[in-house]
């Protein structure tokens, strides 16, 4: 594009983008001001009155469903998701950076998981973990353990099938992001490091890693957000308990009152302030001198 | 999405870990998690199954049962008219997402001069990516319900005189949740093979007396191609699988594959689940299949 007048076409697209921005934003802006209602107020509009009397309502709970511990338990299982998807993508990022056999294999495993229908991914986890069960079980009977069984429920769980889920969806789009920094990554300063007799460890603890942790902060961000929205991968591979947008989407078809705007604009803040801490904690790191 | 990667340099001889130790975690996980659970859907898919246990064996029977009364001429089987009705919001969502999707990408790419702004504008575009998908269908019923607010509107203004009922819970409203959630994924990887398009080829057209329209037409969309099939690839599978947008936004009454299946696992039908998911994986691979055709995906990442 050259700089002076803008072609006439510039101001069409314009007005193309700000009108999809607007169909991006506008519905989640209007849940946000709708979950405001008053205690009169409805799912729509008109407004009557303002107050925190839905975000009241949801504190105390929505008939059966528990959302405080369906909320604990996916912030929970998204730190634990972020801690995985930056180690793991980042172990795979470092790997990727020397020919290794399988690398090729390994690569198009993870782009198909990221394709995979989820619920074919789901299905097959819940299927895994229910074999594992049966298999468990007739095994504790055979060898005369049968009193174990008890206690035993299901090894289905969050941190079991739910956390594999999660990974499965989360890890790609960590190895992607890993991939494209160590392609800008420039090694002169390894190599600057390896000459100045630096162990691997040494090179990699203060040359490698401050460079990219802006990146690594990235990298978990996804982890939780993604984590933190899942339903499609979950919905089989949770077992008894739901996290938070399972418990959400039941909730779509039997609460017809302003709180489920109101958890709506919950999660949606809780989105926002990862985003958020993402984007100070990344500045942070880039301005922070590198001490060698 | 598609960062562009080209295969990695080659190895500097260095200790350290080896590269399988390092990558043997991540690998692991997917071994566990993808590819045994997949290896499973198709075993239990030939298995029979009964109320409260599975039946290891070997039967094609879940498969039959699929196609049940599908070789009549005279009225569609449960499962093809499933497939096809899959199929049409397949092909209306990507025909939305990619027209909008190119169309921003565009804008981004060639018409937002400071990098500062283009990165802001992008930014902006990605952010609901990582809100909830559910929040966001929910967010359309105060604009589309019967007193919503577009009806709201249109009576004030005397278009109609009674609500539009097809607003809400009806393929509509299917196919604007799709397009509201995922035309991100077209915008990114279009809008990153346009970063690359080198900009002299742009002025090479125009020198040679190409229109606005034919520079778009006969250069831009034809390096835009990998962008393109990626984000169609992207689009395509999450609605053949889609069973949550198309539950909530279709009011729970507009069948598809995904629902099939997840209706299935719920009544612990594994057997036929599994079949329907096998099946289901054979049209979204012959899909992708066909779509890489036109474009060699390895030169991109």
């Amino acid at each position: 594009m050259q700089e002076g007048k803008r072609p006439g076409s510039f101001y069409a697209l314009a007005a193309v983008f700000g009108a999809f921005v607007l169909f991006l934003y506008g519905p989640m802006f209007t849940i946000f001001v709708l979950s405001f209602q008053g205690p009169e107020g409805g799912l729509t509009f008109p407004m009557r009155g303002v107050s925190f009397h839905w975000f009241a309502k949801l504190w105390e709970g929505m008939g059966v469903v528990d959302i405080a511990a369906a909320f604990r338990r996916s912030v929970a299982l998204g730190i634990v998701v972020m801690l995985c998807t930056v180690l793991l993508s980042l172990g795979a990022g470092l790997a990727f950076r020397k020919k290794f056999k399988g690398s090729g294999l390994l690569f198009y495993t993870s782009v198909a998981s990221l394709i995979m229908p989820s619920i074919v991914v789901s299905l097959g986890i819940g299927l895994q973990f229910r074999l594992i069960d049966t298999l468990l079980k007739s095994g504790l009977e055979t060898i005369g353990l049968g009193s174990w069984l008890e206690s035993y429920g299901t090894a289905m769980g969050l941190y079991t099938s739910a956390l594999g889920a999660h990974l499965t969806w989360t890890l790609p789009f960590g190895l992607l992001i890993m991939l494209a920094v160590f392609n800008r990554f420039n090694p002169a300063y390894e190599e600057a490091a390896d000459d100045l007799g630096a162990t691997p460890w040494q090179s990699f603890r203060h040359v490698v890693l401050p460079l990219i942790a802006p990146s690594l902060v990235g990298v978990g961000m996804f982890g939780f957000t993604l984590s933190w929205d899942e339903i499609a991968r979950t919905s089989q591979a949770i077992g008894d308990v739901n996290t938070l947008p399972l418990e959400l989407q039941g909730l779509t078809s039997t609460v017809t009152t302003p709180a489920i705007y109101a958890l709506g604009t919950v999660t949606t803040v809780v989105s926002f302030a990862v985003m958020g801490g993402t984007l100070l904690l990344i500045r942070l790191l880039k301005r922070q001198p590198v001490r060698a | 999405m598609s960062t562009p990667t080209s295969p990695p340099q080659a190895e500097r001889p260095r200790g350290g870990l080896s590269a399988w130790a390092q990558a043997t975690p991540f690998t692991l996980v997917f071994v566990l998690f993808l590819v045994l659970p997949l290896v499973l859907v198709a075993i239990v898919s030939f298995w029979r199954a009964t109320d409260y246990e599975l039946i290891p064996a070997f039967t094609a029977q879940n498969y039959i049962e699929v196609f049940n009364g599908c070789g009549s001429t005279s009225e569609l089987c449960v499962t093809l008219k499933t497939y096809l009705s899959t199929l049409k919001f397949c092909f209306l969502v990507w025909l939305i997402t990619l027209v909008i999707g190119f169309v921003v990408a565009y804008f981004l790419a060639f018409h937002v001069r400071s990098v500062g702004a283009q990165t802001l504008l992008f930014i902006l575009c990605t952010i609901p990516f990582w809100t909830s998908n559910v929040i966001r269908m929910i967010s359309w019923v105060p604009l589309l319900g019967r007193n919503g607010v577009v009806n709201q509107a249109l009576i004030g203004a005397n278009v109609i005189e009674t609500p539009i009922e097809w607003l809400l819970f009806s393929d509509f409203s299917v196919v604007l949740a799709f397009v509201h959630l995922y035309t991100m994924f077209m915008i990114v990887p279009i809008f990153n093979s346009m970063m690359r398009i080198d900009r002299a080829l742009l002025e090479a057209a125009r020198d040679n007396g190409a229109t606005g329209w034919q520079t778009v037409w006969n250069v831009i969309v034809p390096l835009c191609r990998t962008g393109i099939v990626i984000g169609s690839i992207f689009v395509i599978t999450i609605v053949m699988g889609d069973f949550v947008t198309i539950g909530v936004m279709g009011g729970q009454q507009i069948a598809s594959v995904g629902k099939i299946i997840q209706v299935q696992t719920s009544y612990l039908q594994f057997p036929m689940a599994a079949a329907n998911a096998v099946i289901l994986l054979i049209v979204t691979l012959m899909m992708i299949w066909g779509l890489t055709k036109l474009v060699d995906i390895r030169k991109e990442l």
